[in-house]
């Protein structure tokens, strides 16, 4: 039924603005407990903020790793996954000490931790990834490298520090979660990347709340709908309902360009086409100047714009002209 | 030129924006500014000094020297100073660091990223440039004569690599060598009360680089050594970077004598208060009022109460036509208010009403004037209330004048302006132009807005003592006599009674209730008191009505059946009814309505201490690294999650006690229930436990060493030392629980006022990010540049607004969504 229908001229883009911004004032700034896996994860207010503004990392990033049906059922085979999966560090397992004297690093393995994280000296021993020489004895592993620079010493000591032993980069506090009879794994961390990477996750079920990492690996489409999925979950887990149709149009704004923007002064709002929309909105004197030495033409489209020079604006009633025919006189 | 122009004559297409040449700044000038002062011994503005008549006049009654036009039509003329020595602007700095690292010191060429120049060989110059005008390539600084002989080299095909069009802005017109001199109407000055004129800060800082400009200029012809001329020349760059803006990195700002910073160009357009944000993007306007508002439940939601004294000087204007010719004449005739106040010739004058004036203009008014009438009843005004969050803060409503100085509206349609009554204030508009009035009557009536265009919701619904109204209309005990039903149906202008349902002598409150319904609503739903509510055709059948299903089940559905005009009367009509009910009956709250019965006191009392065993126990767990760590927590975090559970546990499990203590007729548990007023909390607080205080989400837990207040022991972490209040309202709270609670008081009021401006922001640019973007006539959604958004508006074209609409209209199918398109 048209009469349900948007009305031509409408000013889609205020509107949606407007019911996604009013009820922030009624928004809690509250912190939200993500069993187990992060602390606190923010919600509200400040989670909307960093969405809109997509920040490069979220302050909290978390992942969802689905698996492949095959091994999504058992409960075991998702645990064996998960140790493959979460990051295990050399920090985590042991103390490295150098000796600067006798040109080796020392490490001291904790053979309690390595127990329960089901690892060997040798596994661990595989996992670092030196130019020295590598040797074990009981619960140590001594690497020896035959260099006088002592700076290349050190550099080689900071890298063993951080050896990777075991699992994906950046992924920790994982947990099991069970969902309609299906085990998955939420963590905490963003790389995504080199998660799809093995094979026994579902590739088409890994999710993050890293709206650039999902851009960067699934493109702009994912990553609409991944702004798509959080705005509405920041606002209706407040029990603030705004039509999808408000959030659809703000995540498509974010997005059509090809890349995702954000709303602020060096996205959607710093790219405008007009110069007196932008030197109105933020860095007046930045915009005017630019706009000068370039000989840039504001053709006063928008909205903004045509406030300031005070013309009507291209929007609603003002896109149309009115037309009367008088009635012909007798 | 054109000198007097009416601007509505013309219209601004386009802005072309670029950079002054000096050959364009001397030919705009309409004269060469030698003289650093303003005006003469006798107040006479000095001839080639800041305030010469040939940059326009002020002054009413003289006569610009350029245009010979008086203060109102003289726009006013730049001057401009001839600088002896070149010197960088400072907002181009940037650019020319650009054009010099990019092209050939010696020739000109554009280099770009290569190591020698393509044409003339020279190696490529390295410039590095320190903030905000200084250039060096290597130790040695380029001066500005120098960087324009450079600039001045680079060839106009080489201009597009460079990112410049030639014909409006060249890299060497980013030195000055002649200086705009502003019209005196951009920099007035103002006579003081003590007859002194004090200077614009523009005007200062031009005096000061004239005079600079003076000097350096009678040092260089008396040949002064090459250091002094260097440092009257830095001196003159300092001036110039100041009068362009005064906030520039890593340069002391100019101050005025008083010791204030000077608002020198950059200033003046910058900000929330600059030319932009402040004059530019937001107007001031005329025919407007404000005042407080006040409460009227008796006038239409689609009202507004008018102060007398408001109608009396907002005024509409009123074209003389052959048809209102008559009506027109006699509001000229009138003395007293509702009459005319100014007429408007068709040669666009002004005349005022007035006992002397009146005979003429009667004897000469005819098609074509406008008269000024004063505004009256049925007009149509706009009315808001800031902060302005979204397009239902500004509505359309019907004046009705009424006695009193406050603006009256309906409290039912406070919601939208988020308006209350304890001193706010509210801002009315009065409509100029037909087209307007039509705009304001289709889009932003009241009635028009009764669903939220966020949700498709209502947002304008009873609340509050309506629903308590409604509700003890609708019980199934309500039983009114004749005298009673006529006198709520003759509110809701019915004036003929229908038949008894009650022993042929006794009206049901359902049936008064069914009668205000428009025809065809059906309603089968779950209600909050009664476990269904039915409405058949329109007649209440079965149930009570409560918050929920007044608005979601029957206004809702009122709206999309019948439309803005019955659901405005309906709504009026059961505010109404449910109003005068609930006040012939009575329905208060008293002291003794949150007494806690001993039974109850008891069993508070119970779980209190089970509470506090618990939490002992919790702490005990903690001291001695018995307790179980939850996953991704320290131990102290356990502890404090599981005491915070513990406590809001003891909180809800004491509000069955009330609630059973209470029994179902207690007000304060009905309001709660029906979803009027309030919630089961409030009465917990009154009565039972105030709860556990927060901080931050927290326990509190600073304030002294290891413990919030003196009177607990370091260290305790028990319940009643980290905040938790045993108290209740009716009883009053002891001291450290006072203290608690007003730090949990403060918290929070410390985090809204964080929360407002967080949000205002963000507000702020999700709607510049937004702004352009619009649906067109086919149903896409296009930016200020055409370019596509969206290609299906929400992907079904549907409007918000009339989101829920199937919930209540069946609606053909293959309209659902627009597959076609897609």
């Amino acid at each position: 039924m048209k009469r349900f229908y948007i009305t031509p001229g409408e000013a889609a883009g205020i509107v949606a603005a407007q019911s996604i911004g009013e009820p922030g004032t009624q928004m809690t700034m509250r912190t939200f407990h993500y069993a187990g896996v992060a602390e606190q994860v923010p919600t509200g207010l400040p989670r909307l903020m960093e969405l809109v503004d997509v920040k490069k990392v979220p302050k909290k990033p978390l992942v969802e790793i689905h698996f492949k049906k095959e091994y999504a059922k058992s409960k075991k085979k998702v645990e064996e996954l998960m140790k493959k999966i979460e990051a295990v560090h050399l920090g985590d397992i042991g103390k490295a000490v150098e000796n600067l004297e006798k040109r080796r690093i020392l490490i001291k393995l904790n053979e309690k931790v390595l127990k329960s994280l089901d690892l060997t000296i040798d596994d661990v021993l595989k996992g670092i990834k030196t130019t020295g020489k590598k040797s074990k004895k009981k619960q140590y592993i001594i690497i020896k490298f035959d260099t006088d620079d002592l700076k290349k010493l050190r550099r080689h000591y900071i890298k063993i520090k951080d050896t990777l032993v075991r699992g994906v980069k950046g992924i920790t506090n994982a947990v099991i979660v069970e969902e309609n009879g299906e085990y998955y794994i939420k963590a905490k961390g963003h790389n995504i990347a080199d998660i799809v990477k093995l094979k026994e996750v579902d590739a088409t079920r890994v999710f993050t709340n890293s709206i650039k990492d999902i851009e960067a690996l699934f493109g702009v489409e994912a990553a609409r709908s991944a702004l798509l999925r959080e705005i509405k979950q920041v606002l209706y887990m407040q029990k603030l309902y705004v039509d999808i149709r408000h959030i659809m149009l703000l995540a498509d704004a974010m997005t059509f360009r090809g890349k995702v923007m954000n709303i602020g002064r060096h996205g959607l709002a710093g790219h405008k086409a007009s110069v007196l929309a932008r030197a109105a909105f933020e860095e007046t004197v930045k915009h005017l100047t630019i706009a000068a030495a370039k000989g840039e033409v504001d053709l006063l489209r928008g909205v903004s714009e045509n406030i300031i020079v005070g013309k009507t604006v291209p929007i609603g009633t003002g896109r149309i002209l009115l037309e009367f025919t008088p009635p012909k006189e007798e | 030129m054109v000198l007097h122009y009416n601007p509505t004559e013309f219209e601004v297409k386009r802005i072309k924006f670029s950079v002054f040449s000096p050959e364009m700044i001397r030919s705009l000038s309409k004269t060469k500014i030698t003289v650093p002062d303003t005006y003469d011994d006798d107040g006479y503005p000095i001839e080639g000094g800041l305030m010469d008549q040939r940059l326009g006049v002020i002054d009413p009654g003289l006569k610009c020297k350029t245009c010979g036009g008086d203060s109102k039509h003289c726009p006013g003329h730049f001057g401009h100073v001839d600088l002896v020595r070149p010197v960088i602007h400072p907002h181009f700095a940037k650019d020319i660091y650009k054009v010099l690292n990019n092209v050939c010191h010696e020739c000109g060429a554009y280099v770009g990223s290569r190591k020698k120049c393509p044409e003339c060989g020279a190696k490529k110059e390295k410039v590095v440039w320190e903030k905000p005008v200084t250039f060096y390539v290597g130790e040695k600084e380029l001066l500005p004569t120098e960087i324009m002989e450079i600039l001045e080299k680079v060839k106009d095909a080489d201009m597009e690599k460079l990112g410049y069009d030639p014909m409006y802005s060249r890299p060497e017109w980013f030195v000055l060598t002649a200086l705009l001199v502003p019209p005196v109407r951009m920099r007035p000055s103002i006579t003081l009360e003590s007859g002194e004129k004090s200077e614009d800060d523009l005007t200062h800082k031009l005096v000061e680089i004239i005079r600079v400009n003076e000097k350096l200029e009678a040092n260089i012809n008396a040949g002064a050594p090459q250091l002094i001329i260097e440092d009257l020349w830095k001196l003159l760059q300092y001036h110039v970077i100041t009068y362009f803006d005064n906030e520039t990195a890593n340069i002391p700002p100019a101050r005025h004598r008083s010791g204030r910073p000077l608002k020198t160009i950059a200033q003046r357009l910058k900000g929330k208060e600059g030319r932009f944000r402040y004059n530019l993007s937001g107007k001031r306007v005329n025919f407007s009022a404000r005042t407080v508002i006040s409460p009227d439940p008796m006038i239409s939601i689609d009202e507004v109460g008018v102060p007398k004294a408001i109608a009396e000087v907002l005024t509409v204007p009123v074209p003389v036509t052959e048809w209102n010719k008559r009506e027109i004449i006699e509001y000229i005739e009138r003395d007293e208010y509702p009459r005319v106040l100014y007429v408007i010739r068709p040669d666009g004058r002004h005349i005022k009403v007035t006992p002397t004036s009146r005979e003429s203009i009667l004897e000469n008014i005819g098609v074509g004037w406008i008269a000024e009438r004063q505004l009256k009843d049925g007009d149509l005004v706009l009315f808001n209330r800031q902060p302005s969050l979204h397009r239902i803060s500004m509505m359309g409503h019907l004046v009705k004048v009424l006695p009193g100085k406050t603006f009256r509206i309906n409290p039912t349609v406070t919601p939208p302006y988020n308006a209350d009554f304890d001193g706010d204030e509210m801002n009315l508009h009065a409509i100029q132009t037909e087209e307007a009035r039509v705009e304001a009557y289709e889009l932003t009536k009241v009635d028009k807005q009764i669903l939220s265009p966020r949700h498709g919701k209502a947002l304008i619904k009873p609340n509050e003592d309506h629903i308590t109204g409604l509700y003890l209309l609708t019980r199934d005990d309500a039983k009114l006599d004749a005298q009673e039903a006529a006198r709520l149906l003759y509110l809701a202008g019915i004036t003929e009674l229908p038949k008894p349902d009650i022993d042929k002598k006794y009206y049901s409150g359902k049936l008064i209730f069914s009668l205000l319904l428009p025809p065809n609503i059906n309603v089968k739903v779950e209600g909050k008191m009664s476990k269904r509510v039915v409405i058949k055709d329109s007649k209440l059948v079965e149930g009570v009505l409560d918050e929920k299903v007044v608005d979601h089940a029957i206004l809702e559905q009122v709206f999309m059946k019948h439309g803005p005009d019955i659901t405005r009367n309906f709504l009026n009509n059961i505010t109404k009814v449910g109003l005068e009910y609930m006040t012939t009956h009575g329905f208060s709250v008293s002291l003794k309505d949150y007494m806690v019965s001993e039974k109850a006191r008891v069993k508070i009392e119970k779980i209190l201490d089970d509470m506090d065993k618990e939490i002992e126990k919790l702490i005990n767990g903690y001291k001695n690294k018995t307790l179980q760590k939850s996953p991704g927590m320290t131990l102290k975090q356990t502890v404090e999650t599981t005491i915070m559970m513990i406590t809001s546990k003891t909180r809800d499990a004491s509000g069955a006690i009330i609630r059973e203590s209470f029994g179902k007729h207690n007000p304060s548990i009905v309001m709660a229930s029906i979803g009027a007023r309030g919630s089961i909390l409030n009465a917990i607080q009154m009565s039972a436990i105030v709860g556990q205080q927060a901080i931050r989400n927290k326990r509190p837990h600073r304030g002294y060493y290891k413990r919030t207040l003196p009177f607990f022991e370091p260290g305790d972490l028990r319940g009643r030392a980290r905040g938790f209040v045993y108290g209740h309202f009716s009883h009053g709270l002891e001291v450290d629980e006072f203290f608690h609670h007003a730090m949990a008081g403060r918290d929070s009021i410390v985090n809204k006022g964080i929360r407002t401006a967080r949000s205002g922001y963000m507000q702020r640019r999700l709607i510049n990010a937004l702004q352009d973007f619009v649906v067109v006539d086919d149903y896409t959604v296009r930016d200020a540049k055409d370019r596509i958004v969206q290609f299906v508006y929400g992907g079904d074209k549907r409007d918000p607004m009339f989101s829920a609409v199937e919930e209540y209209i069946e609606l053909p199918k293959e309209d659902d969504v627009d597959t076609a398109t897609r």
